[in-house]
């Protein structure tokens, strides 16, 4: 007992009475709140909001549009929609959603951890709404769900279009891939034209032509009863599908690409000089888009992440590449238009190079030198001190001047997202990237392809169709157009020019000296050149090891660059062979299979 | 004439059939709108829940009230630990942590609604009243601390319950009509306050919706004008067992637990409504009068206290569906589906039954 005082149990009493009673007075005149707002719903209110239910049951859905397919040049199809099912359930209609799922496990391929990821996510989804258990099921478990649908209440087998690559690996880094619409998705697509679809281009073509492969969704306007059943269709708008694409890809072309790069990463692109249409272009490695389809597995993702090949890394567009003595035909081309050298120029190669006053020594790949050599000759046999020279000669001002309409250092505009720049060094771009004056150095080894020169294969693939049609620039594109647009050079070079340094890449391939002899096919003429790319992090005096023995990720990457009918090109090749240590060696044989499946067997038939 | 007592109470049966008679109709009634609403699966995991409520209700009946009188400073201490474990090592979901697990998941604010009036009447068990200030004080620092608690979480259905169940107390125990009146002048002005420094985003946004619902009536808007819909479409009679459109139709957010009511308004017109509410009013009048029969200040003032809270879960739920007070998140007791309210719930009225089977050992 607290007490001072001692308890009246009397008035104690008489209070708590008194206390309830005004409870009970207040609960019915809440209570009475409560019915009068029911009866002026319900009675007062009844006409309207009843018209307002009525109108509720008149049901507009959206029904999207089939996506466009693809095709390569000849019509062959390369992407699709395959109707296919998905394992969908409503959460509230299912007893134990934990049982049921392991029960399922024996129909339909699930793992544990997919269903701890299910159940964790269902929780997230409100009860009445349709939540997807399974995508994409194979005919194996479509049919063995089926059959004992009537044991698993709640839980439905759906028809969907699933979009379909027929090509993976090959075609991945060209076509990309859909996925499902996301947040951020969202933000960039117009929500009214995309009502009812569940997947947009993410990668690629898919995304670049999302505008054309969509379409127009349809909708479809019903009655229904107050079960939600069916009773007449009001109106139904049908969708636009999808425009279809054909590429300039020939898919014959695209496989023979990635088949000659064999075991080595890299990149292989093919191009028609004469209208900028890609005949092939390949990513090595690449990917199987399908996995992205429908959200592709923490596990997988990882592996493709985690891979230090970077099979997700498009090379094509974004791998960066010293040019390497791909450059040199370039850099003839440029002493010559300045005159710095005649077409009757030769010089000296004793074997190196200095420059006055400095004691460096810039060396050629032959040791002792290659004797007295004309232009054609430097192109041959790949003469660095020519270029060392000539580059001294021009100076780096004319050089930046010379290769940007050339694209070096430039975007190729092909349509896809996401390429990435290269770097044409100039003196304005050192001062303001690394806050140093230009040295006279640099320029020596600019001539050769390597320092701060930075090309990507479709760069290099451009500024190549530009070389072999003595220049006139076409964008590379991978979409037929009928009448591509022609762009000249802002300068004019004279014939004669443009046909020494074509007879030096020809020399390449069919001179006895050339460093690419052995890819010669006597059926026609190829303008070559190769071009070794450092490694970072390599020591100088490596640049030229050759050497097999060297470990893959030390060794230089290998390239090379051709077009061929060299007097009428009707293809120009680019190969980036990572690691592949020697261009004429490596990475030129992968050219010349590609330029021959095209010239003498695909043009042929 | 404690041992007198005992014999007497042995004799006793420990069921108000009353109260049993009520609840088991209420229950019945909340089932057949369920299947409506949900389909036989939910019906069945409701049984199951309904029927677990029955035992505890039919257990805690059995307990003497000075027992649980005993345990209530322990239970109270228990309770702000746990509260305190949510804050620390609670389970997030859906932006409010309001779940710890031992063993089972567990909402430790559930336990709250309980304790928290009991151990306000515990306190004034032999308490001079009505309640001094200095005794105000303290229950309302005994009070304040788990509702504070609650409210972080953030959870503001649970802890205006809680906030009610004890202020309840403090009612019945005979809180002078003074301080009530004070209270209420401090809480309206004490609101923009509360808008200004501690209501969350979507806390405001309920509030700004229940203002002014058509405003955002694709948003969250949405709730209240297809509830009201539901409600005002039913009529006086209801279109009928399992034919309202927006139920059926899913037009009707939440239809098995927060809207309930709106799915029997739908098909059951104010005809079931009124029956609803009938229901309702006997329990609540049968809980007041276990109430006034209790033979002790604490007996009392739980039994009391307990039945004007279930009071309150109704009046939020069937204000706040029918749009005349923003939606906080409370259940219609004991015909929502979904399973802690119940059992909390049913907990509360083995206390109230469990003052009834002692009431009489004064009096003899």
């Amino acid at each position: 007992m607290s007490g001072k005082q001692i308890k009246n149990a009397q008035q104690e009493t008489r209070v708590f009475q008194s206390r309830i009673v005004a409870s009970i007075l207040i609960i019915f005149l809440l209570i009475g709140i409560i019915f009068v707002r029911y009866f002026y719903l319900q009675v007062i209110q009844h006409q309207s909001l009843l018209a307002n239910s009525e109108h509720n049951r008149i049901k507009t859905t959206a029904i999207p549009p089939a996506r466009g397919f693809i095709y390569d040049r000849n019509g062959r199809l390369l992407v699709e929609n395959i109707p296919t099912y998905r394992l969908q359930m409503i959460p509230e209609k299912v007893d134990d959603i934990k049982q049921s799922l392991n029960e399922l496990k024996q129909l339909v391929h699930l793992t544990d951890d997919d269903i701890k990821e299910l159940i964790k996510k269902q929780s997230l989804n409100r009860p009445f709404k349709p939540f997807i258990v399974k995508n994409k099921l194979n005919e194996k478990e479509l049919s063995s769900f089926m059959v004992r649908k009537h044991k698993y209440p709640g839980f439905k087998a759906v028809p969907y279009l699933i979009r379909h690559y027929k090509y993976t690996d090959i075609l991945a880094h060209v076509v990309g891939y859909v996925g499902r619409i996301n947040d951020k998705d969202l933000k960039r697509l117009d929500k009214k034209r995309y009502k009812g679809s569940e997947y947009t281009g993410k990668l690629g073509l898919e995304r670049f032509h999302e505008n054309q492969l969509h379409g127009f969704p349809g909708s479809l306007t019903v009655e229904t009863n107050a079960q939600g059943r069916v009773l007449k269709t009001i109106e139904k708008i049908p969708p636009v599908s999808g425009q279809d694409l054909t590429l300039t890809i020939d898919i014959d072309l695209q496989k023979t690409a990635y088949d000659a790069l064999g075991e080595l990463t890299g990149s292989a692109i093919a191009i028609n000089p004469k209208n900028g249409e890609v005949l092939a272009m390949v990513s090595k490695p690449g990917f199987d888009p399908n996995d992205f389809v429908n959200g592709i597995s923490h596990k997988k993702y990882n592996q493709l992440i985690n891979s230090n090949q970077k099979p997700l890394f498009n090379r094509s567009l974004r791998g960066g590449y010293e040019p390497g003595s791909t450059i040199k035909p370039y850099m003839a081309l440029a002493g010559l238009y300045y005159r710095v050298i005649n077409l009757n120029y030769s010089m000296f190669s004793k074997g190196y190079f200095q420059l006055d006053n400095q004691a460096r020594k810039y060396h050629d790949w032959k040791r002792g030198g290659h004797g007295l050599i004309d232009i054609k000759q430097s192109l041959v046999q790949s003469v660095n001190t020519f270029y060392y020279q000539l580059a001294v000669l021009l100076g780096i001002d004319r050089i930046h001047e010379f290769l940007k309409p050339f694209k070096f250092g430039e975007l190729s505009q092909i349509d896809l997202l996401a390429e990435k720049r290269g770097l044409l060094p100039s003196r304005q771009w050192k001062r303001a990237a690394k806050g140093k004056m230009w040295f006279p150095g640099e320029t020596v080894i600019t001539g050769i392809g390597q320092g701060f020169l930075v090309t990507t294969p479709i760069q290099l693939a451009t500024s190549l169709t530009i070389l072999a049609n003595k220049g006139i620039y076409i964008k590379p594109h991978l979409i037929k157009t009928e009448n591509p647009e022609l762009t000249k050079l802002p300068f004019d070079i004279p014939e004669s020019y443009w046909d020494v340094v074509h007879q030096g890449m020809i020399g390449v391939i069919h001179d006895k000296k050339g460093t690419a002899r052995s890819i010669k096919n006597n059926n026609y003429l190829t303008a070559g050149k190769s071009g070794t790319s450092q490694v970072y992090g390599k020591k100088e005096e490596d640049v030229y090891n050759k050497n097999l023995e060297t470990p893959l990720r030390l060794r230089n990457h290998a390239l090379f660059i051709a077009f061929a009918p060299a007097d009428d090109p009707k293809i120009a090749v680019v190969v980036v062979a990572e690691h592949g240590a020697s261009g004429s060696k490596t990475a030129a044989p992968i050219a010349g299979k590609i330029i021959d499946k095209y010239l003498n067997e695909i043009l042929i038939q | 004439m404690i041992y007198a007592g005992r014999i007497h109470h042995n004799k006793r049966h420990y069921i108000d059939w009353w109260l049993m008679a009520f609840i088991l109709l209420l229950m019945s009634f909340g089932l057949v709108v369920l299947f409506s609403a949900g389909g036989w699966v939910l019906v069945k995991k409701q049984i199951i829940r309904l029927a677990l409520g029955l035992v505890v209700m039919l257990l805690l009946a059995q307990v003497k009230p000075e027992k649980l009188a005993g345990l209530t400073p322990w239970l109270y201490v228990l309770t702000i630990l746990l509260l305190l474990a949510v804050f620390f090592f609670g389970y997030e979901s859906k932006g409010a942590t309001r779940w710890i697990k031992i063993g089972i998941r567990f909402q430790p604010s559930e336990l709250a609604k309980l304790v928290i009036p009991l151990m306000i009447a515990w306190f004034y068990r032999y308490r001079i009243l009505p309640p001094d200030l200095k005794s105000i004080g303290i229950s309302l620092l005994i009070l304040l601390i788990p509702v504070f608690l609650i409210f972080k979480q953030p959870d503001l259905g649970t802890s205006i319950l809680v906030a009610v169940s004890g202020l309840f107390v403090l009612f019945l125990a005979g809180l002078s009509w003074k301080y009530i009146l004070g209270g209420l002048v401090t809480l309206v002005s004490a609101a923009p306050i509360m808008w200004l420094f501690f209501m969350k985003e979507y806390q405001k946004q309920r509030v700004l919706t229940f203002l002014n619902p058509t405003q955002d009536s694709l948003g969250s808007g949405w709730n209240i004008i297809q509830s009201e819909i539901a409600i005002g479409s039913g009529g006086l009679l209801g279109k009928g067992w399992q034919n309202g459109s927006q139920t059926q139709l899913d037009f009707l957010p939440e239809h098995s637990t927060d809207f309930i009511l709106s799915v029997l308004s739908e098909e059951f017109g104010l005809l079931g409504v009124t029956i609803l509410l009938l229901l309702y009013i006997a329990i609540i009048l049968r809980g007041l009068y276990i109430a006034s029969q209790a033979k002790d200040t604490f007996n009392r003032l739980i039994a009391g206290a307990l039945t004007l809270t279930f009071f309150v879960y109704l009046f939020i739920n069937a204000g706040m569906i029918s749009g005349l007070l923003p939606v906080v998140g409370v259940p219609l007791p004991l015909v929502s589906y979904g399973g802690t309210s119940i059992i909390t719930l049913m907990a509360g009225f083995g206390m109230i039954m469990s003052v009834y089977n002692h009431r009489k050992l004064l009096k003899s």
